[in-house]
């Protein structure tokens, strides 16, 4: 549950970098996602045009504060969101750092605090950082999106034991691998990891047939999701056979 | 402005273009050339629009990278439509290059497009001598300079006996064709503006012959050469119909990339900086559209120099071939 919000869809997708907005619009459809996120900061008031089109698509909208690198533009942008669709839905995403956009974790925490009290429902891009993260929740956030890598970086789980360790500490917190998942199969890793949905963007909208990638991100969310319920077997050191080789004819 | 030819009251010209952009351009001289009679109306005395701020690039195979393939199909034939008509076009190809740390977006740029070839940069443009370790050409792209080709091509026209009526409100009288780029969403829902910013820089210390694009993840760019070391520097493309000038974030973005691409672009002199909205259909494929009793050549997008000679012909084709129906003497 996402603020109350139980989505059947795992997947949550971004909505920049597209060849067009129609292909957008298809691969929104063949993802199968219900949440798209939409940033407000650079298209600003004039932005109606793409909104509309986005807005079309049905889904839930999770405007972003993409591109904020301060507490003010951050929570100014937030209210903007509020306003222009209608939601108290917010990615907090406060960078750090231009090149390597990672976030700065003490802004966010800042922010994340004075927009829990203005009744926001915060959904903040994190690093795999424990403290961080129940600084948090102790803001008021009762979600975490924790990087598997670098926005747009597409390199995958980079530290997989963090985000296990994450996983166990906060364990009953909805957690969201957010940013750097390059292919399907990490996607799928993340969900079998216990990881409760994924949010990406550049991997399929940068892909060379966007609307063929999103369905097989959206597949592979299902696949781990599944998967992750069904309960993975341990990796064991040694073989063991499934059918029985006792008293198997040595030739 | 009001070119000095025009219709009697009583012969009155087959067609009247709307809009003198490069698709209202194009598309009245697609029509003259077939023999009608074409007015083209511009409600700006001196006509601008989203042609304006272009880049003059007629680069199908590169635009592939990310347009659908009727762009790359379509496109071919503005190169030489364009060299037909007007002087400059420069058939000298595009280069394509990445700083080091940024070499999968080449490699994912040369998987997106065809027609190209890896090669050494300093090898075509020797200013980029060690400074790439290794590009893209495609040999068969050009360029031209958008604000001279239009120039030019109002000229022909007048040539052909077209009346180009400027900045007064002049009564359409012949059949409709709409080229206003996006004021023409009052008839059009569908489309909507994708801002464009660009510079004009002189950096005398820099000789390029072809334009070059760098990749780069979050700000790709172009730098196109014009006259007397003058360069193009474009463009943003950004989600929304705001009008007004060019953003510092914008001017930061494109001056770093061309920075990147040679460091005494530092010293150049900014020239110009523009904002554009380009008009963009939801599929940002540009078309000829018949709506109610007008055809529109509309949503060039970023193709406005490389689609509107294909779009031209196939609306003059329509609007010909209906009016030697409706008119078989």
């Amino acid at each position: 549950m996402f603020y109350g919000t139980d989505l059947t869809s795992r997947l949550m997708l971004g909505t920049a970098q597209y060849p067009s907005p129609a292909v957008l619009a298809e691969a929104i459809a063949a993802s199968g996602t219900q949440v798209i996120t939409v940033s407000l900061r650079r298209e600003g008031p004039g932005g109606a045009g793409f909104r509309d089109l986005v807005a079309a698509s049905g889904c839930r909208v999770l405007p972003n504060t993409a591109g904020c690198h301060s507490v003010s533009e951050a929570v100014t942008t937030a209210r903007m969101a509020r306003e222009v669709f209608a939601t108290d839905w917010i990615k907090l995403e406060v960078i750090g750092h231009a090149d390597t956009l990672q976030p700065d974790p003490f802004a966010t925490v800042e922010a994340a605090r004075i927009l829990c009290d203005e009744g926001f429902e915060v959904f903040p891009y994190t690093t795999d950082d424990l403290i961080v993260g129940e600084k948090l929740i102790e803001a008021g956030c009762r979600v975490l999106m924790p990087w598997g890598a670098p926005i747009g970086s597409g390199q995958g789980l980079s530290d997989v034991g963090a985000l296990r360790r994450m996983r166990a500490h906060f364990d009953g917190v909805p957690l969201v691998i957010d940013a750097g998942l390059g292919a399907p199969s990490e996607a799928a890793r993340a969900m079998e990891l216990g990881f409760d949905a994924v949010l990406l963007n550049t991997a399929v909208a940068r892909a060379g047939d966007p609307v063929a990638m999103a369905r097989a991100f959206g597949q592979a969310v299902a696949a781990g999701r599944a998967a992750h319920g069904a309960g993975l077997m341990e990796p064991r050191d040694m073989a063991a056979p499934s059918t029985p080789v006792f008293g198997l004819a040595v030739l | 402005m009001t070119s000095a030819a025009d219709f009697p009251p009583d012969f009155p010209p087959d067609f009247s273009v709307l809009g003198a952009g490069v698709a209202g351009l194009c598309t009245a001289t697609a029509l003259a050339e077939r023999g009608a009679r074409v007015e083209l109306i511009d409600t700006d005395p001196a006509p601008r629009g989203a042609s304006w701020y272009a880049g003059g690039m007629l680069a199908p195979f590169c635009e592939g990278e990310a347009a659908p393939e009727a762009v790359v199909q379509a496109g071919q034939l503005a190169c030489d439509w364009w060299a037909a008509r007007v002087p400059g076009v420069a058939r000298r190809g595009t280069l394509v290059v990445a700083p080091p740390r940024d070499r999968a977006e080449l490699d994912r740029y040369a998987r997106a497009t065809r027609a190209h070839e890896r090669v050494d940069p300093g090898a075509l443009e020797p200013a980029l001598a060690g400074r790439f370790a290794t590009g893209l050409h495609f040999p068969t792209e050009a360029h031209l300079d958008p604000r001279a080709a239009r120039r030019a091509l109002a000229d022909r026209l007048r040539g052909l006996g077209a009346a180009l009526h400027f900045g007064a409100a002049t009564e359409p009288r012949g059949r409709i064709v709409d080229c206003r780029g996006l004021a023409a969403r009052d008839r059009l829902p569908d489309l909507r503006a994708v801002r464009g910013e660009m510079l004009i820089v002189e950096a005398p210390d820099v000789t390029l012959t072809r334009p070059v694009r760098l990749l780069h993840p979050r700000f790709p760019c172009y730098v196109v050469p014009r006259a007397d070391h003058r360069f193009m520097i474009g463009a943003t493309m950004v989600e929304s119909d705001l009008t007004g000038p060019v953003t510092a974030r914008a001017m930061m973005e494109l001056l770093s990339a061309a920075y990147t691409l040679h460091p005494a672009f530092a010293e150049a002199q900014v020239i110009e900086t523009g904002a554009g909205l380009r008009p963009a259909l939801p599929d940002n494929l540009p078309r000829v559209i018949e709506r109610g009793d007008r055809v529109f050549v509309a949503g060039l997008h970023r193709h406005g120099f490389l689609m509107s000679p294909h779009l031209a012909e196939t609306a003059a084709a329509i609007l010909t071939k209906e009016n030697a129906h409706a008119d078989p003497a």
